[in-house]
């Protein structure tokens, strides 16, 4: 189903099938070129494969952005052993809904993409590891698995190409860590959900011990678009260093939020005013997360003339993320919205390493004594310190998800942090919409 | 060395070879980088982040402990960045640290103390409530407090990867991730307490230590466990004249840190409310007790009437005394009493195991063999609770040599998980039926470690040996024992047909069990049971031992016996490796076993034709005469180990009597069990009725 109406400024790539009747079924797939892609890649090399990946400038679109193509160049194709496609359907990363998105409305396409990557390096079996909490989504993705497997889409010979592919979903049981790659194959593999020692990278040493390709769902659903319509038109709908649409999850107060395909490059007011309808109740805009929200936050003036690309969002020194966009408007307490982020980050730290389990707890125990009055002015210097020892110094990426918002809030709104002293009561607290649990 | 890497710590050019860790290649150097979950031979975990070092051309600091040299790598361990993060590192650490050093029983020693000392901060900025969990009681061995730990995972490691058992692991996530037992409540392990010594704080304690002192408060004596024949060396800590702790922390001796529950906590038999602490003789018909003088006076009267009126005598050793004390009973037994019976119980047919080898050299394994041989061939044993350490060198060979295994055990073992070939055999004849079918599998090995244990005997052995000299390869051998100085006791020549060094007897006495049923004038049984479930057939009957046994119940006259950890001297492993034995308390009333004969002889007046009975003089004796014990005595005497050289030559094996095939009967001892000292033996014990009563 759909959550919103679309937008007329949507670039619908990845999304095309959305709002089609029975949109899900093999049936709409196959009326509306689903499976051409695969038969066009049986036909092709699997380096020519990868290469109109690599053209596509696809970059991965789970938070990292590393190229799709070159991911995939790495798996050693020639290994005896077997390889495996890995999708990341762990969608966890707070403000981000798009991969649920592509599931529920579309899932042969993201089959169609594995079953591409499956050709590009030999492949013959895969996983969708999906959210613990996504649960009704393993229910329509083994419908489509079931359907593809009858007609002839999945398993031996498909489409009488000879290429065999048993496709397999799994659960996760509910941990934000088991999107980290390394973490979800250890789940995977039926172990503790922590991150692995890399190198290897899970290209060479992944699911199993095995070479793996890896990437988000959103990444796999892009890759049927490039095969039928080649990398170079996938490359033009974005920028230079990022091809395609980006599935982009309004959130926050805005008045239409949603998911919205946009290409590459959007400008971010354009996108806050008029693909979500511009912030709620008139008010104005105060910050932005625009990638999950582990990203460093922008405030209003740092918004204007941003585009929604990697290259725009870190000269902000803040990143595009998985695409999951929070709007804050001039009501929210950025006190409130930091121990907010943080209560999250603090309760999913797989507690691996030392200073992701410490500090995410230790900066949560004074964000939320802070919010309730309880703070000095020395706790505000103690935040950004905790935030930045963490910084780069923890096991996988969880740590500096957990301090590049705190570092960011707590540098830029260092004023809305001095309005809590003295045991003040918070000055936002009659907004309504920051829910804190 | 053209496959050097060259590269630079701190500006020190240094070399190593390729795979080489950053941490060890700085530690080499003199370079200190502190790290809690490193812990060299266990995986990688890079956990603890306190190894954070620069290196150039990395735009992050570089976990040390997972980063392996490169040629041209710089790598700078003392900047401010570097200091900051290990500063800060220990600040995370000790938010949720109960910081209860003045009660922790690793208060002293405590890695966590140490590292905060030199790299922490010296005032706290945490001011929030901590995170408190109650302590839990894991087994009659374990505790765990989870505040105090610092999750490094080096207990889990040690547990799955060195003791192949596996029963730790994490539970929960995040700030409230703890260490958790394998079944739920409670453990089901080795109860070895490796997962308590590898603890780098006091989140793992022992039933055994925990509140009984202050580490700095004892005295620390390295000796020989007394229980399996395996050797390893264990430091008994000790405090007011009790024993209070054993570890082997500093991994000296042949077992590096590697103890059984055995070595680390079953020293507790010595103050069991049941020990012999004065003579006993009979008055009356009962034995009650008497002064030194009086029974050394009784024993030494009956020794000497019996041999003036042309009597017999029969002797049984230990398989616990010492190779000085073996040594002297025989020439007492021999030389002053006159007599060929004298035995020992034994427990592993290892006469005819060298008699089978004779005029080779180099085929008699050392422990560190099973650590280092490329295929190791296992035959009955079930090694992990039987031989602890032999078989955590074969699992260590496992998991960094790939060690190609072969089991062929009754019964499902736990080398099983990492044999290439487990097969279920119990009877020799199956054993030789399993190993005509892996013959090709052994012949393409480059060397081979054969292992066996008492299910292999007699003519069995030579069909082994046969079998296994036929594959072509170098192949070493183990003939598994039972006790502490099962090997020290037949090369001592506890033996009716040996004497020291496997010299032949001139007139092969009685054998042991001959010795209990025949109607002797004196049986003198020393540190041994032989008659736990039978009569005294014999007129007279003295008993060395610790404990009121069976036998001492039936003796005449008691003398109260001091055990290992109360005497010095050497004992020999299985392997044939001699180590000494060093006292570490002296308990009132008993004495060494060599003190009670000496003092007998001395009361004889035949101590002249015996020698001084003084530790030192008697190895010194003993490496003069003994063959194979030409030992370097400063090797012994620095607390190391050597191994006896073969004795090569024809062993004159004993000749199975009718209705007698077996000659050797290991009682197969598992985890929980050492013989009589198990039985008193606390820890053992409890475990034992704690899993019966579940």
């Amino acid at each position: 189903m759909l959550y919103n109406e679309p937008s007329p400024l949507e670039t619908r790539v990845l999304s095309r099938r959305f709002g089609l009747p029975d949109s899900a079924s093999l049936g709409t797939y196959l009326a509306t070129e689903g499976y051409q892609a695969f038969l066009k890649a049986a036909r092709m090399k699997p380096d020519e494969i990868i290469e109109e990946v690599k053209a596509s400038n696809l970059r991965g679109r789970g938070g990292a952005g590393f190229p799709a193509g070159m991911k995939w160049s790495f798996v050693p194709r020639s290994s005896p052993k077997p390889k495996y496609i890995v999708v990341n359907a762990d969608e966890s990363e707070p403000g981000t809904c798009k991969d649920r998105v592509l599931i529920e409305n579309d899932p042969h396409q993201l089959i169609e993409g594995v079953l591409i990557a499956g050709l590009a390096v030999d492949a013959h079996a895969g996983y969708i590891y999906v959210r613990g909490e996504y649960r009704y989504l393993i229910e329509i993705l083994e419908k489509a698995i079931a359907e593809a497997y009858a007609g002839g889409r999945l398993g031996k010979n498909i489409q009488g190409t000879g290429f065999d592919f048993d496709l397999y979903t799994h659960t996760g049981a509910g941990a934000y860590e088991c999107g980290e790659e390394s973490a979800l194959l250890e789940s995977l593999e039926g172990k503790r959900g922590i991150p692995r020692i890399r190198p290897p990278f899970p290209a060479v040493v992944g699911a199993f011990q095995r070479p793996t390709v890896l990437n988000n769902v959103e990444t796999y659903c892009a890759v049927p678009a490039i095969i039928l319509r080649g990398g170079a038109a996938f490359a033009a709908l974005g920028v230079p260093r990022a091809g395609g649409t980006k599935m982009t999850c309004l959130t926050g107060n805005l008045n239409k939020p949603g998911v919205y395909e946009l290409r590459m490059g959007f400008p971010v007011m354009k996108m806050i005013e008029e693909v979500g309808g511009g912030i709620r109740g008139g008010r104005k805009l105060k910050a932005m997360i625009p990638g999950g929200s582990s990203c460093p936050v922008l405030t209003a003036a740092e918004c204007e003339g941003a585009t929604m690309d990697y290259d725009s969002m870190s000269a902000r020194k803040t990143m595009l993320g998985s695409g999951g966009v929070i709007v804050m408007d001039d009501q929210t307490c950025m006190v409130k919205a930091a121990a907010r982020i943080i209560r999250f980050y603090a309760h999913e730290s797989c507690g691996w390493c030392i200073p992701c389990r410490e500090g995410a707890t230790w900066l949560r125990k004074i964000l939320v004594r802070f919010h309730a009055g309880g703070g000095t002015r020395a706790d505000i210097g103690l935040i950004g310190d905790i935030a930045r020892n963490m910084l780069g110094r923890t096991f996988c990426p969880l740590g500096d998800a957990a301090a590049m918002p705190t570092i960011s809030i707590v540098e830029k709104f260092q004023e809305e942090f001095e309005d809590h002293l003295d045991g003040r009561p918070c000055p936002y607290e009659h907004a309504e919409h920051m829910v804190m649990a | 060395m053209a496959d050097l890497l060259k590269f630079t710590i701190d500006g020190k050019q240094l070399h190593a070879k390729p795979g080489t860790l950053v941490i060890e290649a700085a530690r080499t150097a003199g370079i200190e980088i502190p790290a809690f979950c490193y812990y060299p031979g266990l995986t990688l975990q890079a956990a603890c982040r306190m190894c954070l070092v620069e290196v150039e051309k990395m735009p992050k600091l570089m976990t040390a402990c997972t980063l392996p040299v490169s040629e041209g790598m710089v790598v700078r361990t003392d900047t401010p960045q570097v200091h900051s993060a290990r500063k800060y590192m220990l600040e995370f650490l000790l938010t949720n640290h109960p910081l209860d050093c003045p009660v922790c029983d690793k208060g002293g020693e405590c890695e966590l103390q140490d590292m905060t000392f030199r790299y922490g901060a010296g005032e706290s900025r945490f001011t929030d409530e901590k995170v408190h969990t109650p302590e839990k009681q894991f087994s009659p061995v374990v505790f765990y407090d989870a505040p105090r730990c610092i999750l490094c995972y080096r207990c889990v490691r040690i547990c799955n990867e060195g003791l192949g058992v596996g029963a730790l692991g994490v539970i929960n996530r995040g700030v409230v991730s703890e260490i958790a037992p394998n079944k739920g409540d409670h453990l089901e392990c080795d109860e070895c307490g490796a997962c308590i010594d590898i603890c780098p704080v006091g989140a793992l304690t022992s039933g055994i230590y925990r509140y009984q002192t202050r580490p700095w408060e004892m005295n620390h004596v390295g000796t020989i466990c007394t229980h399996c024949s395996d050797g390893c060396r264990t430091t008994l800590g000790t405090r007011n004249g009790r024993i209070v702790r054993g570890n082997n922390r500093d991994s000296s001796g042949i077992n590096g840190e590697f103890l059984c529950i055995k070595g680390r906590y079953a020293f507790d038999f010595y103050d069991h409310p049941e020990r012999l602490l004065a003579p006993l003789a009979r008055v009356d018909g009962k034995l009650t007790e008497v002064s030194w003088a009086r029974a050394l006076e009784t024993v030494a009267g009956k020794f000497q009437q019996t041999l003036a009126g042309g009597g017999s005598f029969g002797v049984v050793g230990s398989n616990h005394t010492t190779n000085e004390e073996d040594y002297y009973l025989q020439k007492f037994a021999r030389q002053v009493l006159r007599t060929d019976h004298i035995d020992h119980h034994r427990t592993g047919d290892l006469a005819t195991l060298l008699d089978a080898l004779s005029g080779q050299a180099d085929k008699l394994a050392t422990v560190a063999d099973l650590d280092q041989r490329k295929a190791i061939l296992i035959l009955g044993a079930d090694l992990a609770l039987e031989h602890p350490l032999l078989s955590f060198q074969v699992r260590a060979n496992y998991r960094h040599h790939a060690a190609r295994i072969y089991a062929l055990t009754p019964r499902p073992v736990r080398e099983d998980k990492y044999a290439v070939k487990s097969l279920r055999a119990g009877r020799p004849e199956e054993y030789f039926a399993a190993l005509e079918s892996l013959r090709d599998a052994l012949r393409s090995e480059p060397e081979m470690v054969a292992v066996f244990d008492d299910s292999v005997q007699g003519e069995d052995i030579g069909k082994l040996v046969e079998f296994a000299e036929s594959l072509g390869i170098p192949v070493k051998y183990i003939c598994l024992l039972d006790y502490s100085n099962s090997r020290g006791a037949l090369d001592m020549g506890l033996a009716p047909e040996l004497l020291p060094g496997y010299a032949p007897a001139a007139r092969p006495g009685m054998r042991l069990r001959e010795m209990l049923e025949a109607e002797l004038d004196v049986l003198w049984v020393v540190g041994s049971n032989p008659l736990k479930a039978a009569g005294r057939k014999a007129g007279f009957l003295v008993v060395q031992d610790m404990f009121p046994t069976e036998t001492a119940s039936q003796a005449d006259v008691v003398l109260p016996a001091a055990p290992a950890y109360e005497k010095d001297g050497t004992v020999t492993n299985v392997t044939g490796e001699v180590q000494r034995l060093k006292r570490a308390i002296e308990v009132m009333g008993a004495k060494p076993d060599l003190e009670i004969m000496g003092f007998l002889a001395r009361e004889m007046g035949v101590a002249a034709v015996l020698g001084p009975w003084v530790p030192d003089a008697v190895f010194e004796e003993i490496r003069a005469r003994v063959r194979g014990y030409g030992v370097p005595a400063a090797v012994i005497a620095a607390g190391g180990a050597a191994q006896t050289t073969p004795v090569n030559g024809r062993i004159p094996a004993e000749i199975p009597r009718a209705g007698e095939a077996r000659r050797a009967h290991s009682a197969h001892n598992g985890l929980f069990a050492s013989g009589t000292l198990g039985r008193y033996s606390r820890v053992l014990t409890s475990v034992l009725e704690g899993r019966l009563g579940r």
